[in-house]
């Protein structure tokens, strides 16, 4: 049916708040909690926020006329309150499929979090979740092998992988570097990483790198008879050295690359990640400036979509937090995007923070990665908290060890194993923490040494980003 | 830090991944293990190598994998049939998790000589 054109600015919530409509199973869903400037009404805000990531613009236009917008626009259809919070609001937008380019996260993100985020009748502006229909998710690549494919390659089975990283972040020449990677290696982690700040600096280039640690990778895997390896990061300031160094490390017999997806941004992310599976290649992803983006509580986008983002994007791992470490992350909502990370299916559930049921179809699943200020006396709690599927990596933790490396990383691997068995007997690791290391250290002093270097650290600090909880 | 003397040197040791850094295991303790694989609806696999050819993915199966079998003691008399059979073999149990379509849990029981 033709209608006619009115010039002028109609209020967002005649057209773009539709309290009745019943979201299709193809539509993309968004949950935003909205902070609206005083004396704006709630049904125009969401209105608004629906109108302006998606056809909407602030006056009429003729050219409205040529499209069916009835079928384009997004739609605001539920309002509720955020316990515990006057001032804020969760405004449900249904998206239809069509408005979003196939396999494209960068899209997705454009729109949804593009210029609305700056619009000034809004305070704040928090994306808290997105419900990505199966219809979408098939049309996106995903990890380039998933955990199940991993385990296969690295001969990892019944629990969590154990990692480090190499510690001084910066200014270590690439044959030191290579010492601290071996002495890691040969002394029982399956995993070492580079920092995410070590690209290819003048004290250490890439290439220099590289060709020292596949040597140390090689030779504590000949010597321990075990599947080793290092994520070699191939960030870099442009696509084509990313690519150059992924080929190198490929050439060099290596098996994981990382790379970190914020920063070097999801354009080039999702490159890599086909890039990976084209060339058998396992992906490391590390998250620096997430928490710019998701720390505030009413600003910007929870740590939970950029995991289902990434998930999408692709890649093997992904950091996830510690619980128990020096940075910040509550075990609720951690949880709660560990499942988005893992599952094939996560129902909706808020006290997790997770506010749509999300089918993951066939996507194959990511390591959550625990990184950040742990130690031997935490692995109780990581095992019981992230479970077999999980990377654990202990930096000062393994290297800060006063025999050094290696026996700071048999150290951790006997407390792995220990926690590991103990937990298949059936024993309640977290209460039993004690003992249970206590047993392990008595058969080996390298744990023993580790658990009276460590005993007094502890990270309890309130977490700053709380689930909204009545 | 300790002084040199004090200090502990780290000896590599060639280990067999899960459970490689624990000391070996009583025969209680390996069929606790037995019993986790079984509570968790996995099914129970033998496979043996020689030491020399253990860095492969694939180690020869121990007839097949024992599908519905619940019973610890049978699972024990396999591994034991296994390891007479082969003696200077390593032997691992194995637990298959048809979800996951991987192994829930893998260990080697017998260690063999090189």
């Amino acid at each position: 049916m033709s209608a006619s054109y009115q010039a002028g600015v109609k209020e967002y919530r005649q057209m773009y708040w539709t309290p009745d409509y019943v979201p299709l199973d193809t539509d993309l869903l968004a949950c935003f909690k909205c902070t609206g400037q005083p004396g704006v009404p709630r049904e125009e805000v969401a209105a608004a926020v629906a109108a302006e990531s998606s056809t909407g613009t602030w006056s009429t236009v003729w050219s409205e006329l040529l499209t069916d917008l009835e079928y384009y626009k997004g739609r605001a259809y539920r309002i509720e309150d955020v316990p515990g919070d006057s001032e804020s609001f969760y405004a449900f937008v249904a998206y239809p499929i069509d408005l979003f380019e196939e396999g494209s996260i960068v899209n997705v993100l454009t729109s949804l979090v593009g210029n609305v985020f700056g619009f000034k009748a809004l305070k704040h502006l928090r994306l808290e979740d997105i419900r990505f229909p199966i219809a979408y998710i098939k049309t996106c690549l995903g990890p380039p092998n998933g955990i199940q494919v991993e385990r296969d390659k690295l001969n990892k089975y019944g629990r969590p992988l154990l990692g480090c990283t190499i510690k001084p972040k910066l200014g270590l020449s690439a044959k030191n570097y290579g010492r601290a990677v071996y002495e890691c290696l040969r002394g029982g982690l399956d995993l070492t990483k580079d920092d995410e700040n070590v690209n290819s600096q003048p004290f250490m280039r890439w290439q220099n790198r590289y060709e020292f640690v596949a040597e140390a990778v090689l030779k504590a895997q000949a010597e321990t008879g075990e599947r080793k390896g290092h994520y070699l990061n191939v960030t870099a300031p442009d696509p084509e050295q990313m690519y150059e160094r992924a080929e190198f490390a490929k050439e060099l017999g290596m098996p994981i690359i990382m790379h970190d997806f914020l920063t070097g941004g999801f354009t080039a992310n999702t490159g890599l990640a086909k890039w990976c599976r084209k060339n058998g290649m396992l992906l490391h992803i590390h998250r620096a400036m997430h928490a710019v983006i998701d720390r505030h509580p009413k600003h910007g986008i929870h740590f939970r979509v950029l995991a289902k983002c990434l998930r999408l994007s692709g890649g093997d791992h992904l950091h996830a937090g510690t619980v128990v470490g020096k940075l910040e992350g509550d075990r609720a909502s951690t949880l709660g995007f560990v499942d988005q990370l893992r599952e094939s299916f996560v129902p909706e559930d808020r006290s997790r923070g997770i506010f749509f049921d999300q089918d993951w179809g066939s996507m194959p699943g990511v390591f959550p990665v625990a990184s950040g200020g742990i130690h031997v006396w935490h692995m109780p709690a990581l095992v019981t908290i992230f479970g077999d599927d999980s990377c654990l990596q202990f930096g000062g933790g393994t290297q800060g060890h006063p025999w050094g490396n290696a026996a700071g990383a048999a150290a951790n691997r006997v407390a792995l194993e220990a926690c590991v068995k103990a937990r298949n007997e059936g024993r309640e690791l977290e209460k039993e923490a004690r003992e249970i290391l206590t047993e392990a250290a008595a058969k080996s002093p390298e744990l023993a040494m580790a658990m009276e270097t460590w005993k007094e650290i502890k990270f309890e600090f309130e977490t700053v980003d709380k689930l909204d909880l009545a | 830090m300790p002084s040199t003397f004090e200090m502990g040197d780290y000896q590599t040791a060639h280990t067999l991944e899960t459970f490689g850094f624990l000391p070996s295991m009583s025969q209680d303790e390996i069929h606790q293990q037995i019993a986790y694989i079984i509570a968790q609806g996995w099914t129970p696999a033998i496979e043996h190598e020689h030491p020399s050819q253990a860095d492969s993915d694939y180690w020869t199966m121990w007839k097949l994998p024992f599908f519905g079998e619940t019973n610890l003691g049978n699972v024990v008399s396999e591994l034991e049939a296994c390891h007479r059979a082969y003696p200077d073999h390593h032997i691992r149990l194995i637990g298959y998790d048809n979800y996951t379509q991987s192994q829930g849990l893998s260990f080697v029981v017998f260690e063999g000589r090189n």
